[in-house]
């Protein structure tokens, strides 16, 4: 009965038909996709992209050496050096990310207690060799620097959830 | 005994102790922050609150004796809701900055904090701010953070001996600091960052560098004096962070001295020798190893073939391995030369084939302090072995009289019961009038010769005394320190001494050289005896044969020739005059730079395996904590292959303890006697002149490593310049305080500002043997002219 069934199936097309007909439904749907990088999909203020290292409005930085993010990254990915500074505080000389161990936890960002690093929505970033992906502190605080408008918007949006 | 029982576990402790020594024996942990065992109960953290049942409030546990049927519950509601609240208090004022200070992850507040504070601050007052206080360069502070518990006062008052810090104001404006603005100086200050349980003080040179989290931590021993401080290395990313005190009740207790604790910065010095070098044609140029071992084994078998054996020798300082020196002499000795000197600072070696077979203490070092009577003979013991010098406080304060024979009043932490300060020439006889009055006392026969040493009626008084305090003492010890055994008459003097030990029955103890000086016998890095002072065929030249007939070749190890022996000049003179000099050496000193021929870079004590034998004859091993820098390797690994290179037998080792086994295994248990018999010693003037230099080794300045360490040299500087002159004299020349002299010794002249300091005898100038202008000099405790500039 089985044979017979089948048959009729194959030699009338119906799979084929039914398979048209889905291509027809989504030629008709409406289009979800999106045209990058004209257009962008809407994300969260908690995204976690590339890091920056902030300063106070003052232009004083804010990280205190303190190593927090360096002991709780669970790659490894961070290295801090630190001393004295002429003023006698307590600063880093050193403070690299390696962007190709980090697994972008965001703990680091969660551990500092003085909001210094962070995790910006930026995810555009590119390196063309292994190296450029090694983010030094004067990089950090560059990339701190150029968006800590939206770094600051972002941790505004989320701080009654902290 | 008596039975009590701690949180239902009953418990039988010794009658009169605390409740926190016998939780603390039980393993029942009690939060505290003001006791620390080793220092007196101050009951002012009131953190130890325990409830002791029929008790009727809960009372401190390191404050309350224990009592039979006590009933004591450490973590009853009752007593976690009293511990609470103290913690509630003393957080009332503690800055919540953990993440800025140098002591977060290792800080007994942070850690209660955790376990007795509370999540949210109810205080909303003024918090009190303590200015920061510049105590020297060792110790950082940041007083705010302080909890007044007071245990760095107590430190410096029970087991410093030095009152420098203390509590001024009440209640609220109770602050920590030194009274007056100054730096501390006492030579254990260090340790008050280990007592201090929160970060108010802290290691100045280590601060903000590492965390407690980053660090591994290796055993080690502190290769700086004779005590052998057991020591524990912090080390990250392969480099040594810091130097803390590992506990060992035998030798150093919880104490460590500052020299030990930060040398460690000396071993990163700009001049480490990483790579192999060589000199040639006048011009220093690095070089692989096989070409610079070749080198230097080819250029040491021509001096042997040309010269012959005999021209060849070897100075190896006093803090260099036991493997290294016994394979130092290995070679030398298969060469077929005894010229092994590690004796760089001694002067006198007329009497060494009477010489114990290793210098040792005389007693074990922890039974210093139950000594009732103890005698320093040329001996600055505070700065020389302050482990040691602690020792002798503690049986101080336990009631025993100490007594000094010394060139120089030297400031010691303990009083002295009677004290000769005699001019270095009258050390003899001082002492030979003690041994005169002993013979007097006891009725023992009048060695001979006694009589024509005792030159000094005005020394009676007090030489009587000492006699008569040794004599009555039941435990009584003599030691002899830097300034006898570096004496011109050491012979007379440790020939004296050991009549004075014998007649008062008491022990005679030597404070050796460097943390291997009494290895160095054991492992026969000295001319006329062998390993385990076994005696050899012919004895070969000492360092002052040595510096007498000039030498063809030498090999040194572990010795800067310009600072650390007796002679400067006469030494460098000889290796100028040597035509192959090879050095293993971890640093790129000048005056090696100036004559050697090679140079190898051996690793310091934190990159190799080695063991240190301390005065009391321990042998303690140690591991390397870190990799070795750049080219460098250990000392053993370069002098087995230089033995191969040689050709000699017997320098197959694999590894560093395959050495010291071999050398256990020869000398076996080495004989520790320091007895003497008498004879009458030749009581030899430093003749001529009415002057007389005391050159002595500045605190932090014995070694290589110590001179490179920047905050000890800081805090060195503070102890003022280093060339003294009393009053007395100052006068009679004219001088004023740091008021330059034109200075002549022999045929050297130099100009020097003096200090003016009593406590040096009127016919002496007491002169640190390294400060620069002092290289100009010759040598010391010789005659000095002092002329008005």
């Amino acid at each position: 009965m089985n044979t017979v069934t089948n048959y009729f199936k194959s030699l009338l097309l119906i799979e084929l038909f039914k398979g048209l007909a889905l291509t027809g439904k989504y030629i008709f749907a409406k289009k979800i996709t999106v045209q990058y990088p004209d257009e962008k999909t809407p994300y969260s203020p908690r995204f976690r992209g590339l890091h920056a290292l902030r300063r106070y409005p003052n232009g004083e930085e804010r990280c205190i050496a303190c190593k927090l993010c360096e002991a709780v990254c669970p790659a490894l990915a961070i290295t801090i050096e630190a001393e004295p500074r002429t003023d006698g505080s307590r600063r880093t000389t050193r403070y690299d990310i390696d962007l190709a161990k980090c697994i972008f936890c965001g703990f680091c960002e969660e551990s500092c207690p003085v909001d210094s690093i962070v995790e910006t929505r930026v995810y555009e970033y590119h390196a063309e060799q292994r190296g450029d992906l090694l983010m030094t502190k004067e990089k950090l605080l560059a990339v701190g620097d150029k968006f800590e408008q939206q770094i600051a918007a972002d941790r505004a949006m989320d701080a009654r959830f902290r | 005994m008596v039975t009590i029982e701690i949180d239902g576990i009953e418990l039988k402790v010794n009658n009169g102790s605390m409740l926190i020594e016998a939780a603390d024996e039980a393993g029942i942990r009690i939060p505290r922050f003001c006791y620390h065992k080793k220092l007196s109960i101050a009951a002012n953290c009131r953190m130890c609150l325990v409830e002791v049942e029929k008790a009727a409030k809960p009372l401190p546990a390191c404050a309350t004796p224990v009592t039979e049927g006590m009933k004591v519950h450490t973590r009853s509601p009752k007593a976690l809701a009293a511990q609470k609240s103290v913690m509630e208090f003393l957080l009332i004022n503690h800055p919540l900055d953990c993440p800025i200070c140098d002591q977060g992850g290792e800080c007994e507040l942070q850690d209660v904090a955790m376990g007795y504070g509370g999540d949210v601050s109810k205080y909303a007052e003024k918090k009190r701010v303590v200015r920061e206080k510049d105590i020297g360069p060792l110790i950082a502070t940041d007083m705010t953070r302080c909890i007044h518990c007071t245990r760095c006062v107590r430190f410096g008052d029970e087991i410093a001996g030095l009152r420098e810090l203390g509590a001024t104001g009440r209640g609220e404006h109770m602050e920590i600091g030194t009274y007056i603005s100054k730096a501390v100086s006492s030579e254990m200050s260090g340790n008050v960052i280990d007592v201090c349980p929160v970060g108010a003080l802290t290691s100045k040179p280590f601060r903000y560098s590492a965390r407690a989290w980053e660090m591994r931590q290796y055993e080690s021993i502190a290769p700086h004096d004779c005590i052998g401080s057991n020591i524990y290395l912090h080390t990250r990313r392969g480099r040594v962070m810091r130097v803390v005190p590992r506990e060992n009740e035998a030798v150093n207790e919880t104490w460590i001295s500052d020299r030990d604790r930060y040398s460690y910065e000396g071993l990163y010095s700009a001049d480490r020798l990483t790579v192999p070098m060589m000199n040639v044609d006048g011009e220093w140029r690095e070089t692989e190893w096989d070409t610079a071992l070749e080198a230097a084994v080819s250029g040491l078998k021509d001096v042997v073939d040309h010269s012959g054996a005999p021209q060849l020798g070897a100075l190896i300082g006093p803090s260099t391995t036991l493997e290294e020196m016994y394979q130092v002499q290995k070679i030398l000795r298969g060469l077929g030369s005894d010229n092994i000197e590690h004796r760089l600072r001694q002067r006198d070696f007329s009497d060494q084939d009477a010489a114990p077979a290793f210098p040792w203490l005389g007693t074990p070092l922890a039974a210093l302090e139950t000594a009732n009577a103890i005698l320093l003979v040329g001996s600055d013991i505070r700065r020389e072995q302050p482990i040691a010098g602690h020792r002798v406080r503690k049986a101080h304060v336990a009631g025993a009289a100490v007594f000094a024979v010394n060139p120089v009043d030297y400031d010691f932490n303990f009083a002295l019961e009677h004290k000769l300060v005699v001019d270095p020439r009258r050390m003899t006889s001082a002492l030979a009038a003690i041994a005169r009055h002993l013979v007097t006392i006891t009725g023992a026969t009048n060695p001979a010769g006694l009589d024509k040493l005792v030159q000094s009626p005005e020394y009676d008084t007090a030489a009587r005394a000492i006699a008569e305090r040794l004599r009555q003492a039941g435990r009584s010890t003599l030691l002899l320190g830097a300034s006898a055994i570096n004496h011109q008459n050491f012979a007379a003097i440790r020939m004296l001494s050991a009549l004075i030990a014998e007649l008062s029955g008491s022990t005679l103890g030597y404070l050796s050289d460097g943390a291997n000086g009494s290895g160095a016998w054991i492992a026969g890095a000295v001319p006329h005896r062998g390993p385990g002072a076994q005696a050899v065929q012919t004895s070969g030249k000492n360092l002052a044969q040595m510096q007498g007939s000039g030498m063809a070749g030498m090999l040194l190890v572990n010795c800067e020739p310009d600072l650390d022996l007796a002679e400067p000049q006469s030494t460098m003179q000889m290796l100028k005059k040597a035509e192959f000099v090879v050095a293993l050496s971890s640093y790129k000193s000048p005056a090696l730079l100036n004559s050697a021929s090679v140079l190898l870079p051996i690793t310091p004590f934190s990159e190799m395996p080695g063991t240190f034998v301390n005065a009391e004859g321990r042998w303690q091993s140690f591991e390397p904590a870190v990799a070795p820098m750049g080219e460098a390797r250990p000392g053993w690994k370069i002098l087995r292959v230089m033995g191969n290179l040689f050709d000699l037998s017997g320098f197959d080792y694999m590894s560093a303890v395959e050495i010291r086994d071999e050398l256990q295994k020869l000398v076996g248990d080495v004989a520790k006697d320091n007895s003497l018999a008498w004879r009458a010693p030749e009581a030899g003037q430093i003749d001529g002149g009415t002057l007389v230099s005391i050159s002595d080794i500045p605190i932090y300045s014995v070694d290589a490593l110590v001179r490179r360490a920047p905050a000890l040299q800081k805090a060195q500087k503070l102890l003022g310049p280093g060339f003294r002159i009393s009053a007395a004299l100052a006068r009679k020349i004219g001088l004023k305080d740091s008021q330059e002299v034109k200075v002549k010794q022999g045929d050297r002249e130099a100009r020097i500002a003096v200090e003016i300091d009593d406590r040096v005898p009127e016919s002496c100038v007491w002169i640190h043997a390294d400060i620069s202008d002092a290289s100009k000099l010759g040598a010391g405790y010789a005659p000095i002219v002092l002329e008005k500039a």
